[in-house]
Order: structure tokens, then sequence, then C-alpha cells
């Protein structure tokens, strides 16, 4: 048997006939046209079916506009609260061991496995008129559901995990080492963290972020519960969208969607941006000559 | 040894302690997912226990919501059975051949984690309707797929995609092709070496990402009302009476409804944790 054979055998050992190979890959493919492609392109043709003038002319309207200004606000409050708590979290989790360590990992995953609907009732129950903080709030004149900070509270619920849950396999895997070094030569805690850990956890933090950002953007079903829906006041983007929709305004409906599409397109480029990044700063942590395995990658 | 040190925590912690910040970490998480997570739903629990039995049984046993269970989960779990199959194959042909614009299309398993569910729900409406593109071209056939519970379905698999292709997809790169040569040396037929070799290894993995796309569909509102029509009995979610209650003031019936979706989702989160830990093993075992 030449060399040539011996490759060709094992090669058909575990690979399919060519044919097999096209249909699934026809089949794969077709699949994710018509459930990911087409909802995705009919988001932009619906938007623009009536031109490009009825597409600007909606998102210029002045509620669309109150939406935007409302969704951007309620993501720069929701997403630093949570990358601080995903960094402690993370920090507290993977760098230590402690008695409980596996509950407090499941408990901080938990507004994942609970519906929007639930999450948003929770704060309704909290802080609604009929809520346990309902009389002192409405004696106080604070208003909290129907209100921006219930917007907040609900948005912060449900992109709880996000950055916590991406940190924490990343430290876990990276263990004390770097740190312990940093700290025997003398630095603080802060300039550890600082110089040590925050290179390291770099990628897997901008991941969390991006995908926590566009989450909060987007969440409807719980901001739906705790917004009240009061135009130009409490609706964010994605709730515009549906009041639209539910008046007939489907050009002003996909184009203020087509904003939340366009956003969703953006995150994943970044996403693969940065899974591409840690690859080849992994590729390149491998490829160091062993007595240097763990310099960090020029930033 | 210890220069630079601060001597009490060269002293007196154990080795493992040595970085700073334990405390404030750990109590500004436990403080933060208080404040955020377990306070408000422990204020569910406990609105549901100022219910008398009878209110509760009410609540959540009337015959429209019992049709909006069997339709929730009915629904979730076609969904997921239908992800774990194309799931499965979108994974398997990501992972296995080249074809051009792989990485493109590997990008795009994840609009549906990125893209709003409300803008899902009005896509694949104008998409679905009987004047939309795929609409118009099936309604003639005498099938409707928007405003019925084909719709709701429909919806949940757009949204589950995600969760079968991400967790098998790692574990199906992870796989030792050593194995499947072992199997075709020994005689076994493609087919055979996918069933008895591949499949066992990929196993734990398929069945916790159909876990999770069946757990996310229980509770997905967004991208389901505006397809579902819902129609009282035949396609209302359970996310949308709860809504329907709170919107009549019927705080007591919304809660209990809610309670009831609340134990659902701790359960399936209890049982994708199980699951999750016997992949550890199994691919823990044959490492």
């Amino acid at each position: 048997m030449s060399s040539t054979q011996v490759i060709r055998t094992a090669k058909a050992g575990t690979t399919e006939p060519a044919w097999v190979r096209f249909t699934l890959i026809g089949i794969a493919l077709g699949f994710i046209f018509l459930f990911l492609v087409l909802p995705l392109a009919a988001v932009f043709t619906e938007a623009l079916r009536k031109g490009a003038d009825a597409f600007i002319g909606a998102l210029k309207e002045p509620d669309a506009w109150s939406a935007i200004r409302l969704t951007l606000l309620i993501a720069a409050i929701a997403v630093p609260m949570n990358l601080v708590f995903g960094v402690m979290a993370a920090w507290a989790i993977a760098k230590y061991e402690f008695r409980g360590k596996a509950m407090l990992t499941t408990l901080v995953d938990l507004p994942f496995s609970v519906s929007p609907v639930v999450s948003g009732l929770i704060y309704v129950l909290m802080f609604g008129a009929q809520g346990w903080f309902g009389p002192w709030l409405q004696a106080h004149d604070i208003k909290i559901i129907f209100a921006v900070p219930g917007i907040v509270l609900a948005t912060i619920f449900v992109t709880f995990p996000f950055i916590a849950r991406e940190l924490i396999p990343l430290m876990q895997a990276q263990g004390t080492e770097e740190e312990q070094a940093a700290m025997v030569l003398g630095a603080t805690g802060w300039q550890t963290f600082w110089h040590v850990t925050l290179p390291n956890i770099r990628w897997g933090l901008i991941y969390g972020v991006i995908l926590c950002n566009a989450r909060a953007m987007g969440e409807f079903g719980a901001v739906s519960v705790v917004s009240g829906h009061i135009r130009g006041q409490t609706n964010t983007m994605p709730l515009h969208v549906e009041i639209l929709y539910n008046e007939y305004q489907s050009v002003a409906a996909f184009a203020v969607a087509s904003l939340l599409a366009l956003l969703a397109l953006v995150t994943l480029v970044i996403k693969s941006w940065v899974e591409w990044q840690f690859e080849r700063d992994q590729k390149a942590a491998a490829s160091l000559p062993p007595e240097r395995p763990l310099a960090p990658s020029p930033v | 040894m210890s220069v630079g040190l601060p001597p009490e925590t060269a002293s007196r912690r154990s080795p493992k302690r040595v970085l700073p910040g334990f405390k404030l970490t750990l109590g500004y998480t436990l403080f933060y997912l208080c404040l955020i997570v377990l306070i408000p739903l422990s204020a569910l629990v406990l609105k549901t226990f100022t219910l008398t039995w009878e209110q509760f049984w009410a609540a959540v046993s009337s015959p429209r919501v019992v049709a909006s269970y069997q339709l929730t989960f009915g629904a979730s779990l076609i969904a997921a059975l239908v992800n774990a199959v194309f799931g499965l194959l979108v994974a398997w042909v990501l992972v296995r051949y080249p074809f051009p614009g792989k990485k493109i299309i590997d990008a795009l398993v994840d609009l549906p984690f990125a893209l709003p569910t409300a803008v899902a729900g009005i896509s694949l409406t104008a998409l679905l309707a009987s004047n939309g593109l795929i609409g118009s071209l099936i309604e003639p056939h005498g099938i409707q797929l928007a405003f019925n519970r084909n719709g709701v379905v429909i919806a949940l698999i757009f949204i589950g995609l995600p969760f079968v292709v991400r967790t098998v997809q790692p574990v199906l790169e992870d796989a030792e092709k050593e194995l499947e040569e072992a199997a075709t040396c020994l005689g076994a037929s493609r087919w055979q070496t996918f069933r008895h070799v591949i499949f066992p290894t990929i196993g734990p993995a398929l069945l916790t990402g159909f876990a999770m796309a069946f757990a996310r569909g229980v509770g997905e509102y967004g991208s389901v009302i505006f397809i579902a029509g819902n129609m009282p009995m035949v396609s209302e979610i359970t996310p949308l009476i709860i809504i329907g209650k709170l919107e009549q003031y019927d705080y007591a019936g919304a809660t209990a409804v809610a309670c009831v979706m609340l134990i659902a989702s701790f359960a399936m989160l209890l049982l994708i944790n199980a699951l999750q830990s016997w992949q550890r093993q199994r691919s823990g075992a044959k490492a």
C-alpha cells in the first residue's frame, strides 16, 4: 500500500460520500436561509417599502427620537451596573474557594431562566401601587413603576448574568498564579487587577458587554410590564415598534426595527471579531517559548 | 520571602487567599444579587402565599389558563425537537464540512440572541401573513402559518436555534477522530459509526441544548405575541395570560400564574444543570 492510499482510506473513514455532504450542507443552508436570513432581510425591505423618504421621516418623529434616547439611557445605566457586578462576582467565584460556590454560580444564572414577563412582574409586586413599597413610594412622590427607574431595574434583571457568566469560566481557567506573582513583586491589589487580570480577561469582558448591551437595548417582555407605554416618556425602542405596528404604521414600525436589527448585526460583527482576536492571542501564547509561557500579548 | 506583601496577608491567611478583595467582591456580589434578583423573586413567592389555596387553584387551573399551558409547553416541545434535529445538522455541517461563506453562517447562527424579540416577531409575521413572501406562497395550499399555533412554533424555532448549535458545536469539535477511524477499521459503516460512536459522544450536549431551547421557549413573549393571533383558548401563551391579568389589575391571579411559571423554570434550570454536569463527566472520563 502506498502512502497516498493509506491517507485516502483514513479520510474515507471519517467523512461521508460527496453527495451526502452536499445534501447535508444544502439542508442546513436552506434552514438557515429560511429561519435567519429571510426574517433579517424582511426587516429592511419592509422598512424601505415606501422609499427612503418615508423611512427617514419615520425616524425623525419626536416619539421615535425620545424612544431612541430612552433606550440609550437605559443601556448606559444597566450595562455598567452589570459590568461592575460581573467583574466582582467573577473575581470572588474564580479566585477563591468557599462553601456554597456552586450554589452562588447557579443563582447568578437564575435570571436567564425566568420568563421576561415574570421578571417585570416581580418589580411591579415590589414597587407598584399595590406592591410592598407602593404606599411608601406614593407618600414620598417617587415613581418607579410606569417610569424610567422601573425600566432600568427590569433591564438590569434580564441582563444580570451576561458579563459574569463570560468572565467566571475565563478567570477560573487562568488561575491565580499571575496575580500571586504580581502581589509578591509588590503590586497593590488594584495594580494587580488593572495590569495583570484586566488584560487577561479583556476579550471576555468586551464579549460580555456587547451581548449585555444588545439584550439591554432590545428587551421587550420585562420592560413592557413595567413601562406603562407612555409615548415620549417611557417608551423604549422595542415598545415603540410594538405601538407603531399595532397602529398599522408598518413602515414606521419597521424603520425603528431596522435600527435594532442594525444593532444586532453590529453586535454579531464585534462578537466574531472578538472571538477571532481571542483565538489569535491563545495561539500566540501557545507558541511562546516555555520559559515565558505566561507573557501577555502586545496590546 | 514575603517582601511587599502586607504582613497580615502573609501570615494569617491560607495561600489561596493571598489575593486581596475576597470580602469586598463576595460581599458586593451577594448584596447586588439579593437586591436585584433574590428579594424581588421572593416578593413573588410571598405574594403567592397571601392567597388562599382555593384562590390560587382557581387562578392557575381555569380552562383558559390550562389551554395556555398546553400551547406554551406543547409548542416549546415541538420547536425544541425541530431545533434538536436541525441544530445538530447545522452544527455538524459547520464543524465537519468546508464550504464558502462558512464564517458568515457561523456568525449568523447567533442572530436570535442579538436580534430584539419584538423585531423578530414583526418580521416573521410580515413574512408569514397571507400577503407576506412565504405566506402568499403557502396559503393557497390551505396551510395558514401566521396568527395561529403554527406561528407560535415558528417563532420559538427561531428563538431556540442557537442554543442547540452552540452546545453541540464545541463537543463535536473536540470529538476524537481516532475513534471514528477505529470504528471504520473494524468494519463499521459510516452510519453505524455515527449511531454508535459519534452520537453517544454528543448525546448529552444535544440533550442540554434541547432543554435550553425548550426552557427559553416556555418563557418567550416578545417574538410570539405578534405572530400568534392571541385568541383565548387557541393561541394565547401563558406569559400573555399574566399580562392580561395585570392589565385588569388582577394582581393575585397574575402572581399565581407567574408562580407556576417560576416553578417550571426552576425545575428546568435544575435539569439543565444536571445535564451539564453529566456532559462534563462524560467528556472528562474520555480525556
